[in-house]
């Protein structure tokens, strides 16, 4: 289905989720990448070499998630931006999500913002607790939202409240 | 209608100048294009057509089509696509076919006798010529590199996107920041950059190429002739396709990631693959809103990745989906699409309307191949490949001697492709000439290998078949042209 709508099926995501008990340990990489095209900066991205090396190129990448500590180097690296880190164990009630945002203006730190979905649908609020915008990341700002536990799997994206085109 | 702020992008512009439109002040930045200054001031109706006066804008904005011409200072005629404004100009709607009787048109001046030599002519500045001319530097060959923009890099430098591949081909590198380390990696004293020069043809019996720089005639007899002018955007075929607004989708680009000007604010994408998805997200970068994108295909043709950096941003896909009329009086205002079976024949009562002030076609590229053909390369329709391309054999060397092709022109693929083919095609034209830094065996076998690993998955299957097909039709003396 994803090659007619640009959505990945739950069967999809299940493919390429961490193992539940990997998730309760802390945070993990997501790698949200489903077709074979050739690329690779997220196995020269990863300093831990947990995203194992590809003998071709087209190669879909294979994460080794007990060696991924969801550092999130590769997220901004990523020229699909299809990496996202997932933390289930920041409080008992909200889960962390790192994700890319290259759209302008940047929420800030604090900030209450709407949480998307993959179809751009709004699943509630997300609460900003850190915006990394530096050299590394090379305008591809990765901002770190705070959501409830159980949208952990299904946020993807953010949308600003406010709006600077009107300002 | 200007861009404000960025997320990738800062615009540098010129002075502010006034100049003027059928009699009306407007004003612009100097060094702009003029149809970019005429946007930003709402004016996208640059001529008439010539039998029915039809109004036309821009579809290309980069130079190739021809569909801006208007009369700039008198002279009739004029790509306002890539003209700069100045100060002061005088810029008409042209009608019909302009009149030279009357106009201020400066001809063309040169010194016949004037031939500058040169061991390698690259004919295009963007990812495979210049890596052609890096290469064909290394080797120890000294190479003119020929580009008719006023800077190099092609069409680098509207991709704000990151690039796919491996660090070899600048992978999570933005096209834009590419286009600078390759004219880094330029060698200067071994290169020379001739800029704002249109070859206007290839003279065979001398070997020459004429070429037009400011309004000169000049000549540069080349060893070697690498061409790599890339392509062009292929139209769609629908009841008023010609509506000021309906725009390539690579001039849309043009337009908002070069100049800093919105092509509009209601965007319908024509065309799922790569240039649709990925320029469908820069107009959201650059605050526009794109309502939907549609493909005729049952499936989306570019990386699944990029359909979905859209879809999460809250834009639809539409499959199976087609353009069925374009409606508006001088611009484009309302465009109702319609749905595909699965013979791709329209289905009745599946219409959609859409208040849309652009629609952006991305159905494809051709290459941009008609030096090739004056030159007398033996070409082949080759789908996959957009059009017609050049036979050539494995090192880049067409069927007619000395000329190499790399990049698009070649077959349009991706710009990581372009970017190795250049290499072996300086590589390869260097060597003919004797040039050899003593790595050229090594560095030729690894831009065959980068080539075949590129090109080995799924998603260019089509490319695999159209270089079979090129390469099986190459004729075998061909193979023994390259030294």
């Amino acid at each position: 289905m994803i090659e007619k709508t640009g959505v990945p099926t739950p069967e999809d995501l299940a493919r390429v989720f961490p193992p539940k008990e990997r998730l309760q340990k802390g945070p993990v990489a997501v790698v949200e990448c489903f077709q074979r095209i050739p690329c690779n900066p997220c196995y020269t991205a990863c300093k831990r070499g947990a995203i194992q090396e590809f003998k071709d190129i087209n190669d879909l990448p294979k994460i080794d998630f007990e060696i991924c500590n969801g550092c999130g180097l590769c997220i901004s690296k990523c020229p699909g931006l299809a990496v996202f880190i997932v933390d289930e164990t920041y409080s008992e009630k909200e889960a962390l999500i790192k994700l890319p945002f290259e759209f302008l203006p940047l929420p800030e730190k604090g900030e209450e913002v709407d949480a998307l979905n993959r179809k751009g649908e709004v699943m509630g609020k997300a609460e900003v607790v850190k915006v990394q915008n530096g050299r590394y990341e090379d305008k591809t700002p990765v901002i770190f939202i705070l959501v409830p536990k159980k949208l952990s799997m299904e946020v993807r994206n953010i949308r600003l409240r406010r709006n600077s085109y009107e300002q | 209608m200007r861009i404000k702020e960025h997320p990738i992008l800062t615009f540098k512009i010129g002075r502010r100048v006034e100049f003027s439109f059928d009699g009306k002040k407007m004003w612009g930045y100097e060094g702009e294009p003029i149809s970019a200054a005429l946007h930003a001031n709402g004016v996208r109706v640059l001529r008439r057509s010539i039998k029915l006066g039809r109004p036309r804008g821009f579809y290309c904005a980069i130079g190739n089509c021809s569909s801006c011409l208007m009369k700039v200072n008198g002279e009739p005629n004029v790509k306002v696509c890539v003209e700069k404004l100045e100060e002061g100009m005088v810029v008409e709607t042209q009608k019909g076919k302009g009149d030279l009787s009357t106009a201020k048109v400066n001809p063309i001046s040169g010194e016949s006798s004037d031939i500058k030599k040169t061991d390698i002519a690259v004919i295009g500045g963007g990812p495979a010529g210049l890596s052609a001319a890096i290469s064909a530097n290394q080797m120890g060959a000294k190479v003119t590199l020929l580009d008719r923009n006023s800077k190099i890099g092609g069409q680098l430098i509207k991709q704000t996107h990151m690039f796919f591949g491996s660090e070899k081909q600048y992978a999570s590198i933005r096209g834009i920041d590419i286009a600078d380390v390759l004219a880094d990696e330029l060698d200067k004293e071994k290169t020379d950059i001739v800029l704002d020069a249109t070859v206007l043809g290839y003279y065979r019996e001398d070997s020459v190429l004429g070429i037009e720089q400011n309004n000169k005639f000049i000549k540069i007899k080349p060893e070697k002739i690498i061409v790599a002018t890339g392509a062009s955007e292929k139209v769609l075929s629908f009841p008023n396709n010609d509506l000021p607004g309906i725009y390539g989708a690579g001039a849309a680009q043009t337009l908002m990631n070069e100049h800093g000007v919105a092509p509009g604010d209601n965007v319908l994408m024509v065309g799922a693959g790569n240039i649709g998805l990925i320029v469908s997200y820069q107009l959201m970068q650059a605050g526009i809103n794109v309502k939907v994108i549609i493909d005729a295909a049952p499936e989306i043709g570019g990386y699944w990745v990029h359909a979905s950096k859209v879809r999460r941003l809250g834009v639809s896909i539409y499959t199976s989906y087609t353009v069925k009329k374009a409606y508006g009086k001088e611009n484009l205002e309302r465009v109702t699409i319609w749905q595909l079976d699965e013979n791709w024949q329209p289905i009745k009562g599946t219409e959609m309307d859409l208040d849309v002030d652009v629609a952006c076609i991305a159905v494809g590229l051709s290459p941009l191949a008609e030096l090739l053909w004056q030159a007398g390369c033996q070409m082949r329709y080759i789908p996959e490949f957009g059009g017609h391309t050049p036979l050539r054999n494995e090192d880049m060397q067409t069927t007619a001697k000395g000329i190499y092709v790399a990049g698009d022109v070649a077959g349009v693929e991706e710009a990581s492709s372009a970017m190795v083919e250049g290499s072996l095609a300086g590589l390869c034209a260097a060597k003919s000439l004797g040039y050899d830094n003593g790595r050229f065996k090594e560095l030729r076998e690894e831009a065959i290998n980068q080539l075949k690993d590129l090109r080995s998955g799924p998603v260019s299957e089509g490319i695999r078949k159209g270089l079979k097909q090129l390469i099986e039709q190459t004729p075998l003396d061909v193979y023994y042209l390259t030294g």
